[in-house]
């Protein structure tokens, strides 16, 4: 029997068991949607590709899966660029399948033609431009493989329109892999002893984790380790759920915006056990004052994290799941022992640090954006899916929605990207449709990808956005109102669009609370109807977040509160 | 630590985007080439690049580990530390005047090089060496009368398997 291309891609997705795609149409890849059409997998389709691929990328951080998306070439493809570096800095697995004019055309400036291979070749963790027929089955099942092994990232496929077109006999089709085996077994037994070493003369031991815990699905590991050692943790942006926020081990977030507690911590201990983190310049800042008194002992699943920054101690290039595993083996099989004693003064030490600085806000007439977010997780018994967009808002939400559960957080960490948080909240409610779904968003971002607003509304997907409109981006205010003077160039964003109006215009659903006690009851109306909803909390202007180390200082040199 | 000038073999799988990513993992992450030179192996599906950059040792394996990451790379190696034979080739196209004919010739057979073409007022030699020997070579042959010079990058093999 033969097959047209586009047939070959959609075996291919089916071999994957992929059933949801996020895609956008257009002429380079008509053929596929017509084949789309006739086919049982379900396509998301959006208002804008950069919608499609932060959805994408949503969808795999809460289900696991690979996310898949289905853009056009040209425009279509390039509007997926910030959504592949987004997902590529943060390791979300992903496959972009992009329309490419006719073989014979490439190269020639052909209409809607760009070379997207090229332009993200650094922002892919690999891309393919099929060039043959033949090779399409394979290339596919290459993609899927690269993207979800080692350090998961986004993969490019780039399928010319001729491709899609032309006729393969099915048993020509190869769907076997031709990939070079990179991965060296790294065999863990030695490092884990060493590291047994390490932990038992710890007297200030201190365990640092981040997304690599969460996608190396380690986090039942990781809850044992720090139990059985009774040692307290701290988890970055990237890695909150990882580890309960409720339990008392738990320090709060590392960094620019982290807890007092965390970056004492971090600052003072004489062992940081690195669990898959990247030490990214907002966690460390000043680099030769962050750690100064520890051995840094680092796991991570890519080498090329590893001594990058910051000096380690001993390493191990692997993922954490097969690491904790032994060292939890070895420590519960008594074989290991850390005396009480030898940590009691640190863990006093850290106990006082808590109460020293923690957490909190001044409450006022005026809503506090902190407040939305601490009502938003009792209202939620700490079991939403939440995912912001950039700026305050993010922080807020990740210091006062205190994540209990593994990838309920959705968040853009290494890019930053404004206007991932909704198209993302799209993509998890899909994949979890029986979610609570929430979008903490600023009134700056979330005018990113207003337009998806349409297609939760088509889909009838419940999510939520809670805007902390503070009339701001809010974010840069407070940059400028710190270190340039109050001189407010270009960050006021005057309260416009009227954000009730405009979710009614979509066919959703507008509420808005401009004074403490509207909060909880509209967070309540808004979270009771099974609708798409916007939530327009009308916030104190100038609430800054808190605490914060400047820019270039050590983390242990905060800025406690304004 | 000291910066000095490492030679990098990659191993790579012949295909046709394999420097574009390499040369963009030097550029992106700001490492530099200071030269290059590549072709096929016994396998020609396989191809060899080998690369000189300047940088100390802890550049070279922060670039090893990046260069690791591409999907077509097979195998790098730092032949700096391997003790490897490396030599490069240059072409130089000389004036030919009455004076410094016999010169050049002489030269030729010194730094045991070739003429590879002769005309009425130019010849091109070819020399091999090290990257000192071609320096120097071209420093000498500067003084007697060059027009212009291609040179290759270089090429390397380590002594032993
Ligand atoms: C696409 C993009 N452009 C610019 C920025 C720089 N930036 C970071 S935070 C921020 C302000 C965001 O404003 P808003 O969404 O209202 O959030 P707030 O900080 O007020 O909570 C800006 C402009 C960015 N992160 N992403
Ligand atoms: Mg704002």
């Amino acid at each position: 029997m033969k097959l047209t291309g586009a047939q070959v891609l959609f075996e291919a997705l089916q071999k994957e068991n992929v059933d949801t795609i996020f895609g956008f149409p257009g002429g380079a890849v008509l053929d596929i949607f017509d084949e789309l059409y006739r086919r049982k997998i379900r396509n998301i389709l959006v208002r804008h590709e950069q919608g499609a691929i932060h959805a994408a990328d949503g969808y795999a951080r809460v289900s696991g899966k690979v996310g898949v998306c289905l853009v056009t070439s040209g425009p279509g493809a390039t509007n997926t660029v910030t959504g592949i570096a987004n997902a590529f800095m943060d390791s979300i697995p992903v496959v972009v399948l992009t329309g490419q004019v006719a073989t014979s055309l490439i190269g020639g400036d052909a209409f809607q033609e760009v070379d997207i291979t090229g332009i993200t070749r650094p922002c892919t963790k690999h891309n393919f431009l099929v060039r043959r027929i033949d090779d399409l089955g394979r290339i596919v099942r290459e993609a899927f493989h690269i993207a979800r092994s080692g350090r998961p990232g986004p993969v490019l496929i780039d399928i010319p329109k001729d491709i899609t077109k032309s006729l393969i006999e099915d048993n020509d089709i190869s769907w076997t892999l031709s990939l070079p085996n990179n991965n060296k077994k790294v065999s863990i037994e030695d490092a884990c002893a060493k590291a047994l070493d390490m932990i038992r003369q710890a007297e200030r031991p201190l365990v640092i984790s981040g997304g690599g815990v969460l996608l190396g699905r380690a986090w039942d590991e990781l809850r044992t380790f720090v139990k059985l050692l009774n040692v307290p943790i701290t988890s970055t942006l990237m890695g909150l759920g990882a580890f309960p926020a409720s339990d008392p081990h738990w320090l709060g977030m590392p960094g620019m915006h982290g807890t007092y507690y965390a970056n004492m911590a971090i600052s003072n201990c004489d062992l940081l056990i690195a669990l898959g983190v990247r030490f990214d310049d907002r966690v460390t800042s000043k680099l030769d004052a962050f750690a100064p008194h520890a051995k840094v002992l680092h796991v991570d699943i890519d080498p090329a994290s590893i001594d990058k920054f910051v000096k380690t101690n001993l390493s191990i290039a692997s993922d954490c799941k097969p690491v904790l595993q032994l060292l939890n083996k070895w420590i519960s099989d008594k074989s290991f022992t850390m005396p009480e004693k030898q940590t009691k003064a640190w863990l006093e030490q850290i106990q006082k640090w808590k109460e020293f600085a923690p957490l909190t806000y001044c409450q006022s007439d005026k809503i506090k954006p902190q407040y939305v977010v601490e009502t938003l997780y009792r209202l939620t018994e700490g079991k939403a899916i939440i995912s912001t967009e950039v700026g305050q808002n993010q922080m807020w939400a990740a210091q006062f929605y205190h994540f209990d559960y593994p990838n309920s957080f959705i968040t853009s960490g290494g890019l930053g990207t404004m206007g991932y948080g909704f198209p993302a909240a799209i993509g998890a409610q899909v994949a979890r449709p029986d979610k609570v779904v929430v979008d903490i968003a600023g009134d700056g971002s979330i005018q990113m990808n207003i337009q998806e607003l349409a297609t939760a509304v088509n889909y009838d997907l419940p999510v939520k956005i809670v805007i902390l409109n503070n009339g701001f981006l809010g974010m840069v205010r407070q940059w400028q109102e710190l270190f340039y003077g109050k001189r407010y160039s270009h960050s006021n964003i005057n309260n416009v669009p009227d954000f009730v109006k405009l979710a009614e215009a979509y066919g959703a659903v507008g509420l808005r609370a401009t004074r403490p006690e509207e909060v909880e009851a509209t967070l309540r109306k808004g979270l009771d109807v099974a609708k798409t909803v916007i939530m327009d909390f009308h916030v104190e202007p100038e609430e800054g977040v808190y605490p914060m180390v400047s820019p270039g200082a050590a983390i242990s040199d905060m800025v406690l509160r304004k | 630590m000291e910066v000095k000038e490492n030679t990098i073999s990659i191993l790579v799988n012949n295909r046709p985007d394999v420097l574009a990513r390499i040369a963009g993992t030097f550029s992106g992450r700001g490492f530099n080439i200071e030269s290059i030179s590549a072709n096929i192996t016994r396998n020609p599906e396989i191809t060899r690049i080998v690369i000189t950059t300047l940088g100390n040792r802890e550049t070279v394996i922060k670039l090893e580990k990046q260069l690791t990451k591409i999907i077509d790379v097979l195998e790098v190696k730092d032949l700096t530390r391997a003790n490897a034979a490396c030599r490069e080739m240059v072409l130089v196209r000389m004036k030919l005047t009455d004076a410094n004919q016999v010169k050049i010739m002489q030269t030729v057979d010194t730094l045991k090089g070739k003429i590879v073409n002769m005309d009425v007022d130019t010849c091109i030699l070819e020399v091999t060496g090290g990257k000192k020997d071609i320096d120097d070579a071209l420093a000498f042959l500067d003084k007697m009368g060059m027009d212009d010079f291609t040179r290759t990058g270089v090429v390397a093999v380590e002594r032993q398997k």
